[in-house]
């Protein structure tokens, strides 16, 4: 035996002799968070509607308020109001043109979140949230902006190819190319409103995206609902505790 | 006895007086942990806190000890005290694989709940 072998040997016996002496166990552990916002002195709950755009396939401010509602209903312990949905851009051009004293302008498509901002002065208008909270008993309001548009990136992507050397024998090999592929981003903002003030409580900024492969179609409502699956959990959290479970290891 | 004689023969004696101490340290810590192990597989997490906070005051360096009072914090919703038990443990135990894997689940919790706040 070398004494290169000999080192070897010493070192793996050193290795095992250290896993024999750590015993591990694995066990269940459930994380509990609390709620980024205070809540308690609501007892209600109302998902007013939201300023969206990007693809025309789905209504942005439709889908997230019924989206919203229905999580709310069955993860928090507030109560959910059932209204209609708040169409906020019109709210907001309307103001807009109250307060200049022109016609509100002609509506323009909404393609990309900057063509938002001249609409989110809405979210500051005290009065009128602290109207909508006279209405339904002075809830925690629930809007913000939702942009769910088309995304088209080149990405890196790494595929198996086969080849032959110059004996026939077979190799597999790792070929990196760039691929274009198409998804869906879903980028925007969830802003709590104090119905009883119509002040702005907190505000959240959000940005998901995914990316399919050239031959897979997924329809615009499957990646809507897909891109708000994960964020789900962050907004929920921000009104109601939350556990999440998870696996660790004990060490002895 | 001159003084190159007498320095090693100290650092000797030293050393070998406290050698038992700090491994009857590390055994009572070991038997400490043991018993938080057992109380945390029954979902006693209080109590494994209890035993594995006193197995770290007993063997400050032993990193499994660390390690098991971090996932019990993270148990019970302390995550700032988590974190700080994780970070003693990978200070003492760096390569520790498990550790890391331990530490990487939680920073991805914690992420998750201070992520993109405004306002």
């Amino acid at each position: 035996m070398t004494a290169r072998h000999a080192r070897l040997a010493s070192s793996l016996g050193a290795l095992l002799l250290a896993a024999a002496c750590t015993s591990s166990y694995e066990i269940q552990i459930e994380t509990p968070i609390r709620p980024k916002l205070d809540v308690g002195a609501f007892q209600r709950v109302l998902v007013a509607g939201f300023l969206a755009g990007g693809t025309e396939d789905v209504d942005g401010n439709l889908e997230t308020t019924r989206l919203l509602r229905s999580q709310l209903r069955t993860k928090s312990e507030l109560r959910v109001i059932d209204s209609d949905v708040l169409p906020l851009m019109d709210v907001a051009s309307d103001a807009k043109a109250t307060d200049s004293g022109q016609q509100p302008p002609a509506a323009a498509p909404i393609k990309e979140q900057k063509d938002l901002e001249p609409f989110e002065h809405v979210f500051a208008n005290v009065e009128y949230w602290k109207k909508i909270g006279e209405e339904y008993q002075q809830p925690l309001i629930v809007t913000g902006t939702v942009m769910f548009t088309p995304l088209q990136k080149n990405q890196l992507v790494q595929r198996e190819q086969e080849v032959y050397d110059s004996f026939g024998r077979r190799r597999v090999i790792p070929v990196r190319s760039y691929q274009e592929r198409k998804g869906f981003s879903l980028d925007g903002r969830f802003i709590f409103i104090d119905g009883r003030s119509g002040a702005t409580l907190h505000s959240e900024t959000f940005a998901e995206q995914v990316l399919y492969s050239p031959n897979q179609t997924t329809p615009a409502l499957s990646s809507y609902f897909e891109l708000m699956d994960r964020l789900i959990p962050s907004f929920l959290s921000t009104l109601s505790s939350q556990k999440i479970k998870g696996t660790r290891i004990l060490l002895q | 006895m001159s003084m190159r004689t007498v320095v090693p023969v100290i650092t000797l004696l030293v050393g070998l007086a406290v050698a038992p101490l700090a491994a009857d340290a590390r055994d009572d810590a070991k038997k400490q942990v043991q018993f938080g192990i057992s109380v945390a597989q029954k979902s006693l997490w209080r109590e494994a806190i209890f035993w594995w906070e006193r197995a770290t005051k007993v063997d400050p360096t032993y990193a499994a000890a660390h390690n098991n009072l971090a996932i019990a914090y993270e148990h019970e919703g302390d995550l700032a005290k988590a974190r700080a038990a994780y970070e003693k443990a990978l200070e003492l135990e760096p390569n520790n694989a498990m550790i890391k894997q331990n530490y990487e689940l939680f920073k991805e919790i914690n992420d998750r709940t201070t992520r993109k706040t405004g306002q």
